[in-house]
């Protein structure tokens, strides 16, 4: 699997509360939180960016609140990965188990500058930065988590586990 | 090579006799809970699973308490999501309005967080339960669903940083001016996938009260969890709320530590974290902010001792002509003893607004939202940006003792003035 888009920058520790501010909270509707995405680091994120587009951040994104609303919202904006430094272990928890493609790489969090096109390999881990001609190397998951993935997120783990009597 | 406390509750829970900082276990849970907010998430991916029944109707707790009363119609719409769950699969623990209080003083006061279980819940501060000396930490509304049917987690075993805490506290300062000074210490990812364990003597002096507000702000500085060892405080805490059973774990002389982190606790003074970011804490007494409006309650400063002492420092006094002050008890039970003991009557007269329990203001949900410029001193947990309101409103974290010292006042000060 790959993803391919313009980059766009944020700093360190973006907390879920500017990814998806508590007072659009009523509601879990994927498409209604993409219109606010972002909205308290940036109100004119939503406006800027293409389907395909990847958010590159520092150190501990997605810190604070345990809303899976955040990486939902990510989801459905049709950001298609988020690089990060490193990422607050909720935020790192709940996008392994809804499918939001994340990667850790310092390097490229480090590299990338805000515009370059970026394309990134899931499987080999490299993260190819088309504007600069340079190349980055993503830290690889685990297998534990390899595994979650391959079988498309939590809930179809349980659910195979469930059909499969291995409850 | 011994274990910690964290470890030995990991361990127990996945049928192993060790387990090792790194090691990937899946676990039994004794509790999950979820809120209005992320309850409904998993509660429909629960429902997709087809499934009859949770995996134990006492281990899983709704607390509709974001929103509550509910402000709007969707949010009473995602109450109803719950409302009805409840019904439907039997769900011993859910709480509605006239019952319900901030999840995280709702569960212990109920007896639902002893020692040595372990806890997970879809709020990020679902670590304040390890001031019980059990193994909590928060999760997505997935994590929820999941563990709702199967009663299991996956955890990655934690490594830990034992902070000991030497001395004394100084007049005013309490477990709120402890954890500020700690994550101002390491920062807001200092223990990032780590749990914190708190020991020392100003810990063995520090009430069940204290060490909850601690623990609930573990995650702000990344943790994992938050522990403390248990102690006759906790026991006796625990023995008159509930008659299950309950396991007290403590860390091994030889338990491994990736850090250790030693305080002075006689020289920490009461303290105020500036926006945005919690680690940014300075004293108060230098702060001289002039602030809008006051908040005291909330999962981390939101119980009875907590409005003791805003209230011994409010007696006979009014909040200054420019401040707003929210006084919101965080339980039914917190509110009927702050009722008890005249503490009701010291803030009305204060002329502060005292409302039902809710998390309201804290997470800019209603029951004090900020204006564009705005700003306020609370004693929650998160002070970034439009956590109370507008995006350009700014947050000021202390206990409860600065905070109605500030509300007198009309700006951050530190209690010392009014004396």
């Amino acid at each position: 699997m790959k993803a391919k888009g313009k980059a766009w920058r944020f700093g360190d520790d973006v907390n879920t509360d500017e990814i998806i501010p508590a007072r659009h909270l009523n509601t879990f509707d994927p498409d209604e939180l993409a219109m606010h995405c972002m909205e308290d680091a940036d109100p004119e994120f939503m406006k800027k960016i293409a389907p395909g587009d990847i958010i590159v951040a520092g150190k501990n994104f997605g810190c604070g609140s345990s809303r899976e609303h955040a990486p939902i919202a990510i989801k459905a904006a049709r950001i298609s990965c988020v690089i990060a430094d490193s990422y607050a272990r909720i935020f790192y928890r709940n996008s392994i188990n809804i499918g939001l493609p994340i990667v850790e790489s310092a390097e490229a969090a480090k590299g990338i500058a805000e515009g370059d096109v970026i394309e990134v390999d899931f499987d080999t881990g490299k993260i190819v930065n088309h504007t600069q001609k340079r190349e980055y190397a993503a830290r690889p998951f685990p297998p534990f988590m390899q595994d979650l993935i391959a079988k498309g997120g939590l809930m179809n783990k349980v659910k195979s586990e469930l059909a499969g009597g291995n409850h | 090579m011994g274990m910690t406390i964290t470890e030995k509750i990991l361990a127990a829970h996945s049928g192993r006799q060790t387990v090792e900082p790194g090691d990937l276990i899946e676990a039994r849970v004794d509790l999950v809970l979820g809120n209005d907010i992320t309850a409904p998430i998993a509660i429909k991916e629960f429902r997709e699973l087809g499934i009859k029944n949770v995996f134990d109707p006492e281990g899983v707790a709704l607390i509709p308490d974001h929103f509550t009363p509910n402000k709007d119609i969707k949010s009473a719409e995602q109450v109803k999501i719950l409302r009805d769950f409840a019904r439907e699969f039997g769900i011993v623990h859910f709480y509605d309005v006239g019952r319900v209080g901030v999840e995280h003083a709702l569960l212990p006061e109920l007896g639902l967080t002893r020692p040595g279980m372990l806890i997970i819940g879809a709020d990020s501060h679902t670590c304040t339960y390890g001031a019980m000396g059990a193994f909590a930490t928060g999760v997505g509304s997935t994590d929820m669903a999941a563990a709702m049917a199967t009663g299991k987690a996956w955890f990655k075993v934690p490594e830990s940083i034992r902070f000991v805490y030497r001395g004394k506290l100084n007049p005013y300062v309490n477990g709120k001016d402890l954890i500020l000074h700690t994550i101002g210490d390491i920062g807001v990812d200092g223990a990032l996938y780590m749990a914190m364990e708190f020991t020392g003597e100003a810990i063995d002096g520090l009430s069940l009260e204290g060490r909850l507000t601690m623990a609930n702000m573990a995650i702000e500085a990344g943790g994992k969890n938050g522990i403390f060892r248990p102690d006759e405080k906790t026991v006796e805490y625990v023995k008159t709320r509930s008659r299950r059973p309950y396991t007290v774990y403590e860390s091994d002389t030889d338990a491994r530590y990736a850090d250790v982190r030693e305080y002075d606790a006689s020289r920490i003074e009461p303290l105020v974290a500036f926006p945005h970011l919690p680690e940014n804490v300075k004293p108060a007494r230098e702060a001289g902010v002039e602030i809008d409006q006051v908040v005291i309650g909330s999962c981390t400063n939101g119980r009875i001792e907590d409005l003791r002492e805003a209230a011994a420092i409010l007696k006979n006094r009014k909040a200054h002509r420019n401040i707003r002050l929210i006084i919101i008890p965080a339980t039914q039970e917190i509110y009927r003893r702050a009722m008890d003991e005249g503490l009701l009557e010291i803030f009305i007269q204060a002329e502060a607004a005292v409302s039902a329990p809710t998390c309201g203001p804290c997470l800019g949900g209603h029951m004090g939202i900020l204006a564009e410029g705005e700003r306020c001193l609370a004693t929650t947990n998160r002070n970034f940006v439009g956590r109370m309101g507008h995006p350009k409103s700014e947050v000021y974290l202390a206990g409860p003792a600065v905070a109605a010292a500030s509300a007198v006042l009309g700006r951050i000060a530190h209690p010392d003035e009014l004396r």
